[in-house]
């Protein structure tokens, strides 16, 4: 077993190291802090989603957060109307969203990329419309307050021998958020390296080919809509259980935009890519209009300017700049530095051996 | 090894960077958290973005308010602080950052939240932390209504049942015979107006020939329109934020359709009739009620009450003083003054909720002659006056004098 | 029957803005492949200075003209600085790249001109004119017809002009046409500029009709692409008419299908398309493409 562990690649070093944090975290931050950053892994849970889609799959759409409203208002709806437990609904929640993602999979099979991306579009623009007419059991306009659940006994008992203080509502949620994300990304994780994972490359990457070397396109592109579906269900169940609270508003279509966002500013078709892009896309417009102009070395007319223009230039100024200049997201960045500092110290131990560094053009 | 040891670099320094961003835990509560020998912290969620950014500069008004009476020496010698952030109108977004007003920022109380999804979304939770949720900026009536469920809740504005109660009072009056169509839009807003309409008309309410909704991402109300036109409604209720409004009132004549008009409050100031007349739209008939001055009537040019309102927004530099929220959140402002003010020595959050909910009694120079802010132990709703107006063709006419609804709603 | 044609014209009223809109989206489509999901924005901005030129004194046939070349030079610019540094990047970096761009023009219109609908003068009367008893103002008739116009000028451009030639063949096949010795950057940037000058024509047309603030192009943006796509997002002509079908189509489903009512227009309208998408999913007027391996 230690052997094993020894053994073990580096990257699940920094796997169990980030797992170790995420756990940990909470303990040292306030219930706030720790509420912010259940939200962001929410996000980073439908971003996982939308990544299966959009990144494995090559199936661009612009409204999972159509999905997330219905993951939400299912569990919502059980919570308040049939008086289930909420963290119960949470798993309802996301099979019905996968059932209804793999179901709208079936047409979107007819359409090319762009005429589904706005099909998708359209989706998140109607959602809003379409949650408030039964009105009975959404609540219409005045949307469904939830109760938030407090944390049981055990979590209670380990959460205070470990720290000393009382757990809250919000650190006990944070933690259940955490479970399934992890639960989650460990999925994407095998799912990826296995079989549905590279047949979902190969169609992404050409689908002659890849129904030439005989593999379900149809199938695989409608399964890779259902389990998209089912992330951006139970991100939509987690989200209402977070916020107490489902309303149209909710759910309007920046909400889909900001999870492409987060996709892309995160790095399609990778693992850590949705956590590092969630993390972005929930923290950046609510901290670009707090953090610059509190800060002292950034001149009082441009901070005033900020200020004033509010967090939509920012927003998109940021956004822009970041696809400008990395374009592959932040796990591309990275990996483009590691593959530059790999090569600069192998070149410098070439040198030494008189070869020649590879031709920077080829690698 | 090495590039082992250079990953877990790496990681550490994810990690302490992570973890500078965190910050301290939170102090222990105090009693009057937010208050200090000099300062009144206050703060507020308001849409600075997004679909209903129209409504952003009324936190700004009421910033320029409060810089205001921080440069006449505060209150009681405090000054305010005034935190604004920006929700986008975006339940979701409201309630993390309300958290952070009343855990990070540790604020005294919530101000002037916008919107009623929004605001309905943080309720449970301001009154379980016990945080004043004062004079939200919404007319939605369950936040006057339902004080004795929520009692760290307060709204300011006439509510919109209400509006529609004169409305429906000014129908059975004098045209009862009339065939009415409403327009309403499809949100909370809009329902509360057709609600308050059906209520206040009573048996009567079969006056109501046909309603049509529509909803606020709509390209224009034409299609409503012309079916209210086409089942003969000799009177139309227009219950739409601004630019609906205009649209409307431009479509009712283009579809050479003569009706009576009832245009809701909120879209009666000057600039839009203006706005409507440029565009095309007769205004013939119509009918509105108001309870605040219109920065843009002349007949408030020399009123001390106005002169001050553009002195106080003179200094704030993204507002504009012709516009109709700006006066809102300036009138609505000079009340939380009013509330601290006579909150004196015993500035706990409870003594500052008992005032606003059960002891106010002002005359607000921002808003019309003869209209008061008024709370009692039976009575929660703050402003329950308004005067009906009708349209001269250059300007509002006030017509009669003030409705009192006072009790109407329960 | 009168109230049915009533309902019709002003779905031609409607539809009109739409199609106006989507000529835009069209042009930029031709131009690079690309949805521009800025278009909108682009347009609304270009709006405003429109009215800030006719505020300052100048006078409505001037300041249009001017807004136009500024229009056609800001487009040029946003494609050099934003775009071409990605021209080269997958689909999806663009796609954000646009988004990013729509909130940024956005907010500095808000932060510039503030959210207060303004009233935007118009070349064509308030006055209606009366079909038996169905009535349709001469604004709504000028949007029509400006846009016709615009598409005549885009269609020949496009088609019968060298320029028109080499920008559908940069866009489309710009390997071939770097070796050709096209300056294919260039031509994008003109074909930004196009789309901007002609999202300006919109903006102007549509501004006395919607009021004018920085969301004016919002509530309209998605029937615009609506009616691109219903149309075949390459085609002009596609546009106009799928702008037109659309504006009938939604108005008489919010007209006479009971369950929809005013306020599920729009899904409808929406649904509608994507059914004619699965069934025909070029579009109306789109040729079949070619499934790139």
């Amino acid at each position: 077993m230690l052997q094993r562990i020894r053994g073990a690649p580096p990257r699940y070093w920094l796997v169990g190291v980030v797992v170790l944090f995420f756990v940990g975290f909470p303990t040292v931050i306030s219930s706030f802090l720790a509420s912010e950053w259940a939200q962001a892994l929410i996000l980073a849970i439908a971003i996982m989603g939308l990544n299966i889609l959009v990144g494995y799959s090559g199936q661009l759409s612009l409204g999972h957060g159509a999905f997330m409203a219905l993951g939400a208002y299912t569990s919502a709806i059980l919570a308040h109307h049939f008086k289930m437990d909420i963290v119960a609904t949470i798993p309802i929640a996301g099979l019905l969203t996968g059932l209804v993602g793999f179901v709208f999979g079936i047409p979107a099979l007819r359409l090319s990329a762009l005429y589904l991306a706005l099909a998708t579009f359209a989706l998140a623009v109607v959602t809003p419309s379409l949650i408030k007419r039964p009105a009975g059991l959404t609540g219409g306009v005045q949307g469904i307050i939830l109760t938030q659940p407090d944390p049981p006994g055990f979590a209670q008992s380990a959460y205070g021998f470990l720290t000393g203080t009382a757990m809250t509502s919000d650190q006990w949620i944070y933690y259940i958020c955490l479970f399934c994300a992890l639960i989650l990304f460990w999925f994407a994780w095998n799912l990826v390296r296995h079989r549905p994972g590279r047949a979902m490359r190969a169609i992404r990457d050409g689908e002659v080919a890849a129904a030439a070397s005989g593999v379900n396109i149809a199938g695989y592109k409608t399964l890779a809509f259902g389990i998209s579906a089912f992330y951006a269900g139970i991100a939509g169940a987690l989200f209402a259980l977070a916020t107490g609270f489902v309303s149209p508003d909710t759910f309007p279509v920046s909400l889909s935009i900001q999870l492409l966002v987060g996709a892309v500013v995160g790095g399609l078709a990778s693992i850590p890519g949705p956590l590092l892009g969630a993390i972005f896309a929930y923290f950046l417009p609510i901290e670009s209009s707090q953090w610059v102009p509190s800060q002292s070395w950034i001149p009082d007319q441009i901070a005033s300017t900020v200020k004033n223009a509010g967090p939509a230039v920012t927003y998109g100024a940021v956004l822009i700049l970041i696809m400008i200049f990395a374009p592959n997201g932040i796990v591309g960045l990275v990996y483009r530095g590691y593959v530059a500092l790999n090569r600069r110290l192998r070149g410098a131990a070439d040198r030494e051996t008189g070869q020649m560094p590879p031709n920077p053009q080829t690698v | 090894m090495g590039r082992n040891a250079a990953r877990l670099a790496a990681v550490a320094a994810f990690l302490v960077t992570l973890g500078a961003c965190g910050g301290s835990p939170a102090p222990a509560a105090q009693t009057d958290v937010g208050i200090t020998s000099n300062s009144i912290l206050l703060g507020t969620t308001n849409a600075l973005s997004g679909p209903a950014a129209a409504y952003g500069t009324i936190a700004n008004a009421e910033n320029a308010y409060f810089t205001y009476i921080n440069g006449q020496g505060g209150v009681n010698g405090r000054k305010i602080t005034f935190k604004i952030y920006d929700d986008a109108y975006n339940p979701a977004q409201t309630v993390p950052l309300t958290k952070q007003l009343v855990e990070q920022d540790q604020v005294f109380a919530t101000f002037s939240g916008l919107g009623t999804q929004d605001q309905t979304s943080v309720r449970d939770y301001l009154n379980s932390k016990k945080v004043p949720q004062l004079f939200v900026a919404t007319g939605a009536t369950t936040f006057n209504k339902d004080f004795s469920s929520n009692p760290w809740t307060l709204g300011w504005q006439p509510p919109y049942q209400g509006e529609s109660r004169i409305y429906a009072k000014d129908i059975l009056q004098n045209h009862p015979n009339a065939k009415i169509g409403v327009l309403y839009q499809n949100d909370d807003y809009g329902q509360d107006y057709l609600k308050g309409l059906t209520d206040g008309l009573g048996a009567s309410a079969s006056l109501i020939v046909d309603k049509e909704s529509f909803d606020v991402t709509a390209a224009s109300p034409a299609a409503q329109l012309a079916k209210l036109k086409a089942a003969n409604a000799d009177t139309v209720f227009l219950f739409a934020t601004p630019k609906p409004a205009v649209q409307s009132l431009v479509i009712i004549t283009a579809l050479h359709w003569t009706p009576t008009i009832y245009l809701n409050s909120v879209s009666n100031p000057q600039i839009y009739m203006a706005a409507a007349k440029k565009n095309g739209a007769a205004l013939a008939n119509v009918t509105s009620v108001s309870y605040i001055k219109d920065p843009t009537d002349p007949q408030w040019a020399s009123d001390s009450g106005m002169q001050q309102y553009k002195t106080i927004i003179a200094s704030c530099s993204t507002c504009k003083p012709d516009d109709g929220f700006n006066i809102y959140g300036v009138a609505v402002a000079y009340t939380m003054v009013d509330v601290l003010k006579q909150a004196g020595t015993n500035m706990t959050r409870k003594n500052v909720m008992d005032i606003a909910a059960n002891r106010l009694n002002e005359t607000n120079p921002f808003l019309l002659p003869g209209i008061k802010v008024k709370t009692a132990s039976s009575d929660h709703f703050a402003i329950m006056q308004e005067q009906v107006i009708t349209w001269n063709g250059t300007g509002w006419t006030l017509q009669g004098s003030i409705i009192d609804e006072r009790g109407t709603l329960k | 029957m009168q109230a049915f044609l009533q309902q019709v014209v002003s779905g031609i009223a409607i539809g009109g803005i739409f199609a106006s809109l989507a000529l835009a989206l069209v042009l930029i489509y031709n131009a690079m492949g690309l949805v521009n999901f800025a278009q909108g924005e682009m347009a609304m901005l270009a709006t405003f200075v429109a009215y800030a030129l006719i505020s300052r004194g100048m006078s409505y046939w001037i300041a249009f003209p001017v807004t136009l070349v500024l229009a056609f030079g800001g487009g040029v610019v946003i494609q050099r600085v934003v775009i071409r540094p990605v021209e080269r990047a997958p689909i999806l970096t663009l796609v954000i790249i646009t988004l990013g761009l729509a909130t940024l023009l956005n907010g500095l219109a808000g932060f510039m001109f503030g959210y207060v609908p303004r009233s935007f003068p118009s070349a064509f009367s308030a006055q209606t004119i009366d079909l038996l008893g169905v009535f349709i103002s001469y604004r709504d008739l000028g949007v029509i017809v400006v846009s016709g116009l615009v598409l005549l000028a885009v269609y020949l451009l496009l088609q019968h002009t060298t320029v028109g030639l080499t920008l559908r063949a940069a866009a489309h096949h710009p390997e071939a046409s770097r070796l050709l010795g096209v300056q294919v950057s260039w031509m994008l940037g003109l074909g930004w500029g196009l789309a901007a000058a002609v999202g300006a024509v919109s903006g102007i047309m549509v501004a006395p009709i919607l009021l004018l603030e920085p969301n004016m192009m919002q509530s309209i943006i998605i029937y615009a692409f609506a009616a691109a796509v219903l149309g075949g997002i390459e085609s002009p002509l596609g546009a106009v008419v799928g702008g037109l079908t659309v504006g009938v189509t939604v108005n008489l489903a919010g007209a006479y299908i009971p369950f929809v009512g005013g306020d599920l227009q729009l899904a409808v309208g929406l649904a509608i398309i994507i059914v004619v998408l699965i069934i025909r999913p070029n579009g109306l007027f789109g040729r079949a493409a070619t499934r790139r391996v």
